[in-house]
């Protein structure tokens, strides 16, 4: 029983890791129906502040993550003014090949600063303790890491449903021409969900290094491919879905690595993302593709 | 009178598509002016290139004295331009109250005083605020995309074919409302094939043809053109 438990909080930490990364990725396709695959990535560069900050620097973990969310949000919009906004208009096939460009970039530009190994911090960990819930001791990096996903998705939520600049957001992914007939700015609006995205990446970065204590240049790419088959298979461009499917990955990987078959966890993961695309294309919330008329 | 929107000699393209040849035409304060043609005859690309959604090559345009054909398309509608675009375009995933909220996106006024004054245009609307675009039909769909634009006070407000797809005695009623709308001192710009009806209501009237404009006139005179009447009017 213990045990069960034990392995339930797992599938929630990993799988709220994956959910906030695949939120990341469904707004940005909601807004721009771009596979934005540099959105691992980020996760990536987040991880290294927080590792450089922490050990390099001997920052305050606060201030460490902190820093780390800043910096993540930062790259997001930049990447987005940099390498997007001047293709708004172009194929999306070039968007999304500028998207893998900018992804390799990032994963080469990683290992040439900060060489190819694996960064440990587990002689710092940013979270260490224990906690005990009803007879049952669970990691305290483990029970943060779902509590500041749950907490960020419901504020996400909230912004997106209830503020202006949120109803600005799904007014945009709806109808960019309208919108700007209301006097919404593309350009505002478009980087303002590049920056919750990102944002939210950076909360991801830190809870990963968190639970799993380590940064490596290519930790964001298997990272973000699982959060993008999350992000399909609640349906791309559905904030909800995108949380659905981000702890049903979560659940998946802790089932098959339970079974005693942790080598196949992947390869689980994306037998889920061809039956999907086979099944359901447009996942468990996903709308049907409406033309326009 | 001045003119209160002038349009100048523009030239729009879709790559090598010559959609908009050198067109001019005004509108002035307090004018009901319509724009009639056949379908692809540039008259929803004329809307957006007034609106700055698309541009043109050459010559201006100009409101209140301005030149905006170089303000960005989500800077037009501050300055009292709104327009309703061809095929309602309403967001579909929001609710109408939401809709409704976006049309007054920029709008510095109050959002309550200028929702109440647009469910007193449209009852139907104030019934259903809290219903799913998408499930609205064609007539309250129109209704909102009507009510959307009203919602930024426009002193001037384009319409592209309000009265497409929508059974004779909507069309009335949207003609209605039109001219409802005009008399409270909103101006207006109306784009349709049903020319019968625009024709009806309009001051001036400003026929497009390929992308040029072949004839212009009061609304009583285009109605009586023997052109107009064989082209549009059936007979
Ligand atoms: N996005 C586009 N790409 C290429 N050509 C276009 C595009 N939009 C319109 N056109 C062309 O420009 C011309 C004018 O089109 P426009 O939509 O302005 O016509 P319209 O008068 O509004 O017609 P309708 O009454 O059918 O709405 C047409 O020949 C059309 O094929
Ligand atoms: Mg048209």
């Amino acid at each position: 029983m213990a045990d069960f438990f034990s392995q339930v909080v797992n599938a929630l930490q990993l799988g709220s890791i994956y959910a906030l990364v695949a939120l990341g990725y469904s707004m940005v396709y909601g807004i721009i129906m771009l596979l934005n695959f540099a959105h691992g990535d980020i996760i990536m560069v987040g991880a290294y502040a927080t590792y450089f900050a922490v050990c390099q620097y001997g920052l305050h973990p606060l201030v460490a993550v902190l820093l780390a969310v800043l910096i993540s949000t930062l790259l997001g919009v930049l990447i987005e003014k940099a390498a997007y906004t001047p293709l708004r208009s172009a194929p999306r096939l070039s968007l999304l090949i500028t998207a893998i460009g900018v992804s390799f970039l990032l994963e080469n530009g990683a290992q040439l600063l900060f060489g190819a190994d694996t960064k440990s911090m587990v002689k710092t960990p940013l979270i260490s303790g224990t906690l005990n819930l009803g007879g049952v001791t669970v990691s305290l990096a483990a029970v943060i890491t779902i509590v500041v996903s749950v907490i960020a998705m419901i504020a996400l939520t909230f912004l997106v449903q209830k503020t202006k600049l949120g109803k600005a957001m799904r007014a945009v992914s709806e109808d960019m021409g309208a919108a700007q007939l209301m006097g919404i700015s593309l350009n505002r609006t478009i980087s303002f969900t590049f920056a919750i995205g990102s944002f939210l990446a950076g909360i991801g970065a830190v809870l990963h290094v968190g639970s799993y204590f380590q940064a490596s240049p290519m930790m964001g790419s298997m990272l973000g491919l699982k959060a993008f088959v999350a992000a399909v298979l609640g349906g791309i461009g559905s904030i909800p879905g995108a949380m659905i499917g981000g702890f049903a990955i979560g659940i998946v990987e802790t089932l098959v690595t339970v079974a005693g078959l942790s080598t196949w966890k992947d390869g689980v993961v994306f037998a889920i993302l061809i039956v999907v695309l086979l099944v359901k294309p447009t996942g468990i919330l996903g709308r049907p593709m409406v033309e326009k008329v | 009178m001045a003119e209160f929107l002038k349009v100048d000699d523009i030239n729009v393209y879709y790559g090598a598509i010559h959609a908009i040849k050198g067109i001019s035409f005004y509108v002035n304060e307090g004018e009901i002016v319509t724009l009639i043609g056949a379908n692809g005859a540039g008259k929803t690309t004329s809307l957006q290139t007034v609106s700055g959604l698309l541009r043109s090559k050459t010559g201006s345009i100009e409101f209140c004295g301005e030149r905006i054909d170089h303000v960005p398309a989500h800077k037009i509608v501050e300055r009292g331009l709104a327009q309703v675009p061809e095929g309602r375009r309403i967001f579909l995933r929001m609710t109408v109250q939401e809709n409704l909220e976006m049309g007054a996106y920029t709008s510095s006024g109050s959002v309550s005083e200028a929702m109440d004054y647009v469910f007193e245009q449209f009852p139907r609307l104030k019934e259903r605020r809290k219903q799913i675009g998408g499930t609205l039909s064609g007539g309250e769909q129109q209704m909102l995309a009507m009510g959307r634009a009203l919602m930024s006070r426009p002193k001037l407000m384009m319409l592209d074919e309000p009265s497409m797809g929508l059974a004779p005695i909507l069309v009335e009623q949207i003609f209605e409302i039109i001219a409802n709308l005009h008399k409270n001192g909103t101006t207006i710009l109306l784009v349709e094939q049903n020319a019968q009806m625009a024709l009806s209501v309009a001051d001036r009237a400003y026929v497009l043809e390929t992308g040029k404009i072949t004839l212009s006139g009061t609304g009583k005179e285009l109605a009586a053109s023997e052109e107009v009447k064989k082209a549009y009017l059936g007979g």
